[in-house]
């Protein structure tokens, strides 16, 4: 496809049926999620959940708030890298990782409406009262706040798009201050969110509890940040090459191999605190039993194994294995969110009293990813994310 | 193996640990950053 079609916004060759197994699928799971809305919204939490007084938070908490948020931490980690740290060779990554982390978080406040029991209350913190010594006050805040950054700075691209120039100009001049803004807020909730569970010693397992869980979350922030810049480049060269210009797919390698690098530093050093946080807490005894295996699993199988991987990647400058790298660590993320607020947490809870979701619970999950991707392709495909607007060439 | 019955006990041992832990991880790091830059183009 030319540069002019790719600007001018061509989705799908013309005469191409709109029955695509892509269409069809997300087709059914938004009905389906549709339908369990409803009954969310009209018979409660408890028609369509499994959530009790043990575990008030389940995977609409654990997957799609925790896990998305960390996922989502791209946005500020690729701003920074170019912004802050002056690294332009990775800017045309900028984009991408922006539109992600604002879907990211636009999706996060999205499930957090099915979550909680009241949520036409949700800006009751804000305007009802402070509660400022809560640390869900200041997560509130920071999400409020990062999702407004997010959403100006991903504006630049829309307003291309629609030829508002002017309100372009003034957006592009606020560049460094949100980029700022942005990385001081993330720094403030990633880390919150997991102080959070700083409020329940006895009930997470001692493997994963320690005082320095808001170090944790938001070392493991960073490395979730870097290997989804490098999933979703992979995912979308895959799908949406012919949306990418010259500059894109000439910097795509030396994006995941820098990438990779910096995942494969963090998450060494990552590995190392988790490794003196049990040492600090003298939890060595437990790594014989069930749920030590399982911490073994995810601190070896999940953050030394992807610390290795993404090492010898990029010695060998072997892209092939980065990509798969980059999956394997996001998915690690995803356990370890779900390890904190599920798994390990009520470790001392017979099994018969243990949460398992609901499947329309994970019918949301599934519902709230697959209209994140729907958006993303829906944008990507009409806005200049993936390759620069011919206006705006040399306008950084 | 000590008898941990203070809250010193325990902070001796956990961190006398920790710093044995804390020079392995320093020579193991380096050796890691060696691993990661040694071909690298500049």
């Amino acid at each position: 496809m030319s540069q002019e079609a790719a600007v001018f916004g061509e989705t799908s060759p013309p005469g191409k049926s709109l029955y695509t197994p892509f269409n069809v699928i997300a087709g059914i799971i938004l009905i389906v999620g549709f339908v369990i809305t409803i009954l969310r919204f009209t018979k409660g939490l408890g028609a369509v959940t499994n959530l009790d007084n043990n575990y008030p938070w389940g995977i609409w908490i654990g997957f799609d708030l925790m896990a998305g948020v960390a996922l989502a931490a791209g946005g500020y980690v690729t701003s920074a890298a170019v912004y802050i740290f002056g690294m332009k060779r990775y800017h045309s990554a900028v984009r991408p990782a922006i539109l992600t982390g604002f879907l990211g978080y636009a999706l996060v406040v999205v499930a957090l409406h099915y979550d909680v029991g009241r949520p036409w209350r949700l800006p009751y913190p804000f305007i009802m009262q402070q509660g400022t010594t809560s640390l869900l006050f200041e997560v509130a805040a920071c999400v409020a706040l990062y999702l407004t950054v997010l959403f100006i700075e991903f504006s630049t691209a829309p307003l291309e798009w629609l030829g508002l120039k002017r309100a372009r100009s003034i957006v592009v001049r606020l560049t460094m201050v949100l980029t700022i803004f942005g990385v001081i807020l993330s720094t403030l909730h990633q880390s919150s969110l997991g102080a959070l569970f700083l409020l329940a010693p006895s009930k997470l397992h001692p493997l994963w509890y320690s005082s320095y869980l808001p170090v944790f979350f938001f070392v493991s922030s960073v490395i979730a940040g870097l290997s989804m810049v490098i999933f979703e480049s992979t995912l979308s060269h895959r799908y949406f090459a012919h949306k990418m210009d010259e500059t894109h797919l000439a910097e795509k390698e030396g994006v995941a191999l820098g990438f990779g690098k910096a995942a494969s530093l963090v998450l060494a050093g990552y590995f190392t605190i988790k490794v003196l946080g049990i040492s600090m807490d003298n939890n060595w005894h437990l790594l014989g039993t069930g749920y030590g295996m399982w911490f073994l699993v995810e601190l070896l199988g999940f953050i030394a194994l992807p610390c290795f991987l993404y090492a010898v990647g990029v010695r060998e400058k072997n892209l092939c294995l980065i990509k798969w790298t980059s999956g394997l660590t996001v998915l690690g993320i995803i356990l370890n969110r779900l390890n904190v607020c599920l798994i390990a947490f009520n470790w001392h809870l017979p099994s018969d009293e243990k949460y398992f979701p609901h499947w329309m619970e994970i019918g949301i999950s599934v519902f709230v990813v697959t209209a994140g991707i729907v958006v993303f392709r829906f944008i990507v495909t009409r806005m200049p994310i993936l390759y620069e607007h011919p206006d705006y060439k040399d306008s950084h | 193996m000590m008898e941990i019955q203070t809250l010193q006990d325990f902070f001796l041992h956990t961190k006398s640990i920790t710093y044995i832990l804390m020079a392995v991880i320093l020579i193991g790091m380096t050796g890691f950053w060696l691993f990661l830059t040694d071909r690298d183009e500049d």
